[in-house]
């Protein structure tokens, strides 16, 4: 059913991959103007249904329209030409360029062969008037924080002339107040006739900005809703988008005993330029206690983190179970047990190439059950990756296949169990759910919540201030490489938390 | 069955790959007017009569030891370009300490070894200490270090009395005495021995590949090659292993110049062979840095190398075997790239399938 004010409408579009369908009979509506809210969790298919949308990706079957016209994207361009554009969750905008230059990028205005950066200012100034986008153009993408980057993103999309704008969880990265402003954008954006298609997962701000919302589940439209005439719940959207109750990341009882396991005294790590990154911060971690780092990211928890490993230069005192570490290796404040949740997993917790069984050793090399001195012991690794698997539900035909075989969840189940090995004391987790679905969440939430009752310490790094307010103990906020509050965890509410991150304070 | 499947897979690309670089090079065979069949039969008949394969075994086990040597590099993503300076260098020294030795054999032959791989680890070593403490580029320095070492060699043979004449008009180290030679075998039928060097070279492949899969040193080179980023998570300090790995590589590399050296020349002079660094690169490549692989393209290439010589007397230029060697190289490794891509999506594939199975069962 295509009439004359759908901007968009896709019709039973399939897409398999080898093992996966990501995408089966997929249904969607999408009204000419209106913000159409797409939610579903990790792995429900709304990534690969955009890459189809924008271009990037073919269907195996189905069609879709622009304006009751049928329409085949080859490529992104084919998208663009038909006015779809896509903004990127992760920003892909060229750092030592300026904003102008990375805006008008790939679609240059010329004279002759000549590039006329006059017309494409004038027309960008104009468009950043009508639509409330005001970015410095001037300025080095390098010097911007990430509300200013993700205006340019969408400024570049809306200059190729897109009318229907594809938003992949454009606010993961922001904190409520940018998320305001965002918000505020998009209904000038919305007054001006742009549609606009807005993937999140986070279900408070589709229930504001939506005017329409989607759900997906196991590759699938569930249902649509139209908020505005059916009253519905985050709860309810949770659930549909679930198929059943949602776990919450709650601790309860207070476990904190009285030894100190981790005290940091004045940390200090400078980046390359000499500039302070981690500046000055002093904590302490009691066993059995969760101390949670929130703050927006890149104000110095990677630092943070790399400083307790020992990844990179540090000044200031750091003591591990009364010991003195700061000049230890890497090596051996693991080996004491120090035990590591990367941001990254595929970049600092895996070998993507390698077997699970010889993943099980990684970071634990020098240790029982995978060696000991000089050899490493691959049964005793083999075995206890059976046991990794097996305890920790890590969905596996086998130990050898290699990591890049298995899902994010499951990834992240296999690094949460092996850090979780060998009595750790210290647990540093960074981001320990974030790209895994539901399940494997309240999975891992489980795990932190037995660990901290058995006296391990953990410092979290999250950007679910959810998830942080729900584990922690105590909460510190960090800015620009400092502490600027410490906040009970029990009396504070997300926006209270996320108007400390941006330093407006804390009001409570 | 699952073992046979493995090594099926394996042998996959690099056969897919051979025989692509044989369909090349025949249809350049063709343009220049030669037959074909011939110039396989020929090169086939004479590569397999006893005196060749001799030969072929003695220039294996100079390829094999090249290739480990580059190989231990390339396992964390270092390229030591400068085997070939390594060994000429290591080899140098060995002969000349070597020539003055009157040690029996079971002393004189193990010093000649320790000496050779000490040498060409603290020449490989300049390069490791340049790319840790100054971050200069080991592709750049060990280059630049080959041409120093052909420099350093050619002077002190040259000027001082290092060198000396060991035959007419070829000023070379002093010849090794019969006791410091290794000795060979000879094939039945063959009138070239066979460099007993060969069971040194079976040695290296199986401690290399020992070092690789049992020991924590050659787990922290993995994966500091898969993922320097993972390592230094887990624990790796990335700049003494390259370090290391660049004295290990130096060490291997030392004993490329002995096969020859002691088993045939006795004596390092200005003619000493010095492409086998490079052909080690190219051979490490084929083989995928695996000590089996290696001594596939070690036969491989060395058989080319052999059997090639006979081309001239049919009239086909030689250089046809240049140019299958060269196809053979690029073709392995996009026929491993194809494979390895594949291998991914059959891996994902059959997690997918295998769960699924599990959760209709469940």
């Amino acid at each position: 059913m295509t009439n004359a004010t759908d901007a968009l409408t896709l019709t039973g579009i399939w897409k398999r991959f080898p093992g996966v369908v990501a995408n089966s009979n997929v249904n969607l509506t999408v009204r000419s103007g209106a913000v159409h809210a797409i939610v579903g969790e990790n792995g429900a298919g709304k990534s690969t249904l955009m890459k189809i949308l924008y271009g990037m990706q073919k269907p195996d079957d189905g069609t879709i329209s622009i304006s009751g016209e049928t329409v085949i994207f080859n490529s992104p361009s084919d998208a663009i030409d038909h006015g779809v554009g896509m903004v990127h969750q992760h920003f892909m905008l060229a750092e030592n360029f300026t904003v102008l230059e990375n805006i008008i990028l790939g679609s240059e205005p010329k004279q002759g062969l000549r590039l006329d950066l006059g017309a494409a200012r004038l027309r960008l100034e104009d468009l950043a008037r009508r639509y409330s986008l005001q970015v410095p153009f001037d300025s080095f993408v390098s010097d911007l924080g990430v509300g200013d980057r993700q205006r340019i993103e969408i400024l570049k999309v809306l200059y190729r002339g897109a009318q229907i704008l594809i938003l992949d969880e454009p606010t993961a990265v922001l904190v409520p107040q940018e998320v305001d402003e965002l918000f505020a954008a998009l209904r000038d954006l919305r007054a001006e006739g742009i549609t606009i298609i807005f993937i999140s997962h986070k279900l408070d701000e589709v229930l504001e900005i939506a005017d329409e919302i989607t759900v997906m589940r196991a590759g699938t439209t569930v249902a649509s809703i139209d908020p505005k005439s059916q009253s519905v719940t985050a709860g309810q959207l949770a659930e549909l988008m679930v198929g059943s109750e949602l776990p919450s990341p709650t601790t309860s009882g207070n476990t904190v005993r009285p030894e100190v396991v981790l005290a940091a005294a004045n940390l200090t790590v400078a980046n390359r330029d000499g500039k302070h990154v981690v500046d000055g911060v002093s904590f302490t971690i009691h066993s059995g206690e969760i101390l949670g780092i929130a703050g927006v990211e890149g104000n110095g928890q990677a630092e943070i983190v790399d400083a307790l490993l020992g990844v990179v230069p540090t000044s200031g005192n750091l003591s591990f179970l009364t010991e003195e570490i700061s000049q230890w290796p890497t090596r051996k404040r693991r080996e004491h047990g120090m035990a590591f949740i990367p941001e990254d997993r595929s970049r600092q917790g895996l070998l993507l190439d390698a077997p699970l069984w010889e993943n099980r050793m990684l970071g634990h090399q020098s240790v029982a059950p995978n060696g000991g001195g000089f050899l490493i012991d691959p049964h005793g690794a083999k075995t206890d990756t059976e046991r990794i698997v097996r305890e920790y539900d890590v969905r596996t035909p086998s130990i050898e296949v290699s990591a890049s075989a298995l899902s994010g969840g499951n990834q992240q189940k296999l690094i949460v169990g092996r850090e979780m090995s060998g009595e750790p004391k210290l647990l540093i987790a960074a981001h320990p759910t974030r790209g895994v679905d539901v399940g494997a969440q309240a999975a891992i939430w489980d795990h932190l919540r037995n660990a901290r009752a058995a006296g391990l310490a953990v410092l979290l790094i999250s950007a679910d201030l959810d998830e942080l307010i729900g584990l922690s103990d105590t909460i510190a906020v960090l800015l620009r490489g400092k502490f600027v509050a410490t906040v009970d965890p029990h009396n504070v509410t997300p926006a209270i938390l996320g108007s400390a991150m941006t330093g407006a304070g804390v009001s409570a | 069955m699952k073992l046979l499947r493995k090594i099926g897979e394996s042998l996959l690309a690099p056969a897919l790959a051979l025989a692509f670089a044989l369909v090349v090079t025949s249809a350049i065979l063709a343009a220049f007017g030669a037959n074909v069949i011939t110039v396989f039969t020929q090169m086939w008949d004479y590569g397999s009569q006893a005196s060749a394969i001799a030969l072929i075994l003695n220039l294996m086990t100079t390829y094999y030891l090249s290739a480990v040597a580059v190989a231990i590099g390339f396992k964390m993503n270092l390229f030591n370009i400068g085997v070939n300076g390594q060994y000429l260098v290591g080899g140098m020294v060995a002969a000349a300490v070597a020539g003055h030795m009157s040690l029996p054999g079971y002393l004189a032959i193990p010093i000649t070894i320790l000496v050779a791989m000490a040498v060409a680890a603290l020449w490989a070593g300049i390069a490791g200490w340049l790319k840790v403490s100054r971050g200069v580029s080991e592709v750049i320095s060990t280059i630049m270090l080959n041409y120093i070492a052909i420099g350093v060699i050619s002077y002190l043979i040259v000027r001082t009395n290092i060198g000396e004449a060991v035959a007419f008009n070829v000023r070379g180290t002093r010849t090794i005495p019969l006791s410091g030679q290794m000795p060979g075998f000879t094939l039945p039928g063959a009138d070239t021995p066979v460099y007993g060097f060969i069971f040194i070279a079976i040695a290296v492949g199986i401690g290399y590949w020992f070092l690789l899969n049992r020991t924590r040193f050659g787990f922290d080179l993995r994966a500091s090659g898969m993922s320097p980023s993972a390592a230094l998570a887990s624990g790796v300090n990335s700049k003494k292993m390259a370090l290391y790995a660049m004295l290990l590589s130096g060490a291997i590399a030392g004993l490329v110049a002995l096969p020859d050296l002691l088993g045939s020349s006795h004596s390092y002079t200005l003619s000493f062979p010095t492409g086998y660094g490079f052909t080690g690169i190219a051979i490490a490549l084929i083989g995928r840095n695996n000590p089996i692989g290696i001594a596939f393209g070690a036969l491989l290439w060395s058989f080319l190398d052999v059997s090639s010589q006979q081309l001239d007397l049919i009239g086909v230029p030689q250089e046809i075997v240049t140019i299958l060697q060269g196809v053979t190289v690029l073709a392995v490794v996009v026929a491993y790239e194809l494979v390895r891509r594949n291998k991914v999506k059959a891996g994902q594939r059959s997690v997918g399938l295998a769960l699924a199975n599990q959760e209709a069962g469940a």
